[in-house]
């Protein structure tokens, strides 16, 4: 009896990529459990966890929704170093449409992630013809004016910030609103990504001169990538508002702009699964070293520098790579 | 009081020359935007209040060893992590930021925060100059400024190596078929641009302390410096040290100290706006925008 090993692959996959014949439910559930396993971990896991780790659960779905923003952002060839201006926009917009006006935060939240999403997008709008590292230093110095502006003008409650927000109706409001909203996001910005629109923005990224020669307005495209990335960030803010109840002058810490953009190294850049996966590997892990303090930053730090060495590629297409190399022993007759 | 405006604004004018000076150095020849020169600026700073605080060395021994050390700092940094993401500008600036932010906030874990964390001044004097008090570091300062900018300019015109700089900072391929190794030019550029930080933190440290947050600071105020005088251009960064260090000090003393982070950081978006390659940039326009 002699065995070779079979790629498991093969058989599925018919001619390309992404173009596969099925026979069977185990053939289904290789193509479908990566997306799967996702989805059921994101629903069922804040039923298993406790009220602290539920909490820290909201940070990771923040974070990755930030990370996801900055890499569709990337995507397009805009690297953004200040995504805390999106999260601080749209924390800023709730808090003041609910401290002032008293509307509930059902309101709040998705006129704070349009209306932040739009204010954003006018703010970068005469930037958006810089490219590279031009486009960065714009976005690293917006959210530290903007404080320093706050701080000068004493405006929305200056220093102390605004704080007495009406929460969420309930916890499980919150974890699963997150969840649904991080999973929409995540699936279907892959989805846009992959249709024609999502291919004319990473042409833009590829080389822009060609698309414009294609005929092709870029500043359309930029502006609108622009707005749902800023969008998602101003969302992610007007939901961390009414969570902590409280906004104020931390909304633009760099905090904001660093962790979505180290997620989204770690866990692959170029692909919105890899910046999630990132959030789910980075969050939880500065939580438990959340006993060393200050450490973690260096931690942060140092894990850029040696991903951006190391494993450029990220660890999503990594795993993905291996994923679709799977073996198996069958016999030969 | 105007006259005493003036005089300071130039002295400010002149720290943020030096602060962005090695910045602009490294950017200009290897094309790298070191993320971590404000936390290189930090690092000597504390190297030498280290040196002189806990080995009791003299000031100037200290300070010439902390100068070497974040020299060295800089050259490792550009051997063992830049010179793999060479040309990716993206990942470049990552890994710089990153670096820059394990070193300064090291430094805020370890508890290197107070008033304690400062340098000696060199001379304990000061002068009557119109109408105000000058005292003699700041005077120093705008001495070594001036001493440097010319040396460089000798250095970068009149030297070899300081023609290989400009060569590699031209067209680097071209540079390698005549026989310049880039990089180590590249190591080279990078290291002196952290050496210039670390001379521009021994000489400009004792006006205040050494705290994490100014490393922060200092890397703003030399990209806002850089980005208005045109990255890569000499000449510009002086200029633009002076437009932002006298707008700077004006609006200290004419509206408020609040308002002075918020003119400087106002001034780079302008610039950045209306003309991307700076007062003074050297950059052809396509490369920075469309």
């Amino acid at each position: 009896m002699k065995k070779r090993r079979e790629r498991i692959d093969r058989g599925i996959k018919v001619r390309a990529g992404d173009v596969f014949a099925l026979c069977s439910w185990r053939e289904v559930l290789y193509l479908a459990g990566p997306k799967l396993l996702p989805i059921i971990g994101c629903l069922i896991l804040p039923l298993l966890l406790n009220a602290y780790w539920q909490k820290v659960f909201l940070s990771v779905a923040v974070f990755a929704l930030l990370a996801i923003s900055w890499d569709l952002l990337a995507q397009t060839g805009m690297i953004s170093l200040g995504q805390a201006l999106f999260y601080g926009m749209g924390a800023y917009v709730s808090g003041i449409l609910n401290h002032y006006w008293g509307l509930h935060p059902f309101i709040t939240i998705p006129v704070a992630a349009i209306l932040g999403g739009i204010i954003c997008t006018l703010l970068l709008l005469p930037v958006l013809r810089l490219r590279g590292i031009y486009f960065s230093m714009v976005t690293l110095i917006i959210p530290l004016m903007l404080v320093r502006l706050i701080e000068a003008t004493r405006i929305f409650g200056g220093t102390e910030g605004l704080s007495g927000m009406t929460p969420l109706p309930s916890k499980w409001l919150e974890l699963y609103l997150i969840v649904l909203v991080l999973l929409c996001a995540l699936f279907g910005f892959r989805r846009m990504l992959s249709s024609d629109f999502g291919l004319v923005l990473k042409g833009i990224n590829d080389n822009d001169r060609s698309v414009m020669n294609a005929g092709i307005n870029i500043y359309l495209f930029k502006t609108q990538a622009l707005f749902i990335a800023s969008a998602i960030g101003a969302f992610t803010g007007a939901f961390m508002t009414h969570v902590y109840m409280f906004v104020g002058m931390p909304v633009f810490a760099l905090d904001y702009s660093i962790l979505p953009i180290a997620a989204a190294i770690v866990g692959g850049p170029g692909s919105l699964a890899g910046a999630t996966l990132g959030a789910f590997i980075l969050v939880p892990l500065s939580e438990i070293l959340r006993g060393i303090g200050g450490l973690r930053i260096v931690f942060y730090g140092l894990f850029l520098v040696v991903f951006i060495v190391a494993l450029p590629e990220g660890i999503f297409h990594y795993i993905q790579r291996k994923y679709h190399r799977f073996e198996r022993w069958v016999e030969v007759d | 009081m105007f006259l005493g405006t003036v005089v300071y604004a130039v002295i400010n004018s002149v720290i943020l020359m030096l602060m962005a000076i090695g910045f602009n150095l490294t950017f200009g020849i290897s094309g790298v935007a070191n993320f971590a020169h404000g936390a290189l600026y930090i690092l000597s700073a504390y190297v030498s209040w280290m040196l002189l605080n806990m080995l009791g060395l003299p000031f100037f021994i200290s300070a010439l060893f902390s100068i070497l050390i974040t020299t060295l700092v800089g050259a490792l940094m550009y051997r063992f992590v830049l010179i793999r993401v060479r040309g990716q500008v993206l990942s470049e600036v990552i890994a710089t930021f990153g670096i820059g932010l394990a070193i300064l906030e090291l430094f805020r874990y370890l508890g290197f925060v107070g008033f304690e964390y400062t340098l000696p001044v060199f001379i304990d004097t000061s002068f009557f100059v119109a109408g105000v008090y000058v005292d003699m570091q700041r005077i120093l300062i705008v001495v070594l400024g001036a001493v440097l900018v010319f040396g460089l300019w000798l250095f970068t015109h009149h030297t070899s190596l300081g023609l290989a700089f400009r060569g590699i900072a031209q067209d680097e391929r071209t540079a390698l078929t005549l026989g310049i190794d880039t990089d180590w030019i590249a190591t080279l550029s990078v290291s002196l641009g952290a050496g210039l930080a670390a001379l521009a933190a021994t000489i400009i440290i004792p006006l205040g302390s050494i705290s994490p947050g100014e490393g922060y600071d200092v890397l703003i105020k030399a990209l806002a410096v850089c980005i208005i005088g045109g990255l890569g251009s000499t000449g510009g960064v002086i200029v633009a040290s002076f437009i932002i260090g006298f707008a700077e000090r004006f609006t200290d003393s004419y509206i408020s100290s609040h308002w002075t982070m918020i003119v400087s950081l106002a001034a780079i978006l302008i610039v950045l706006t209306m003309k991307p390659s700076g007062l003074f940039g050297k950059q052809k326009e396509l490369e920075e925008r469309i």
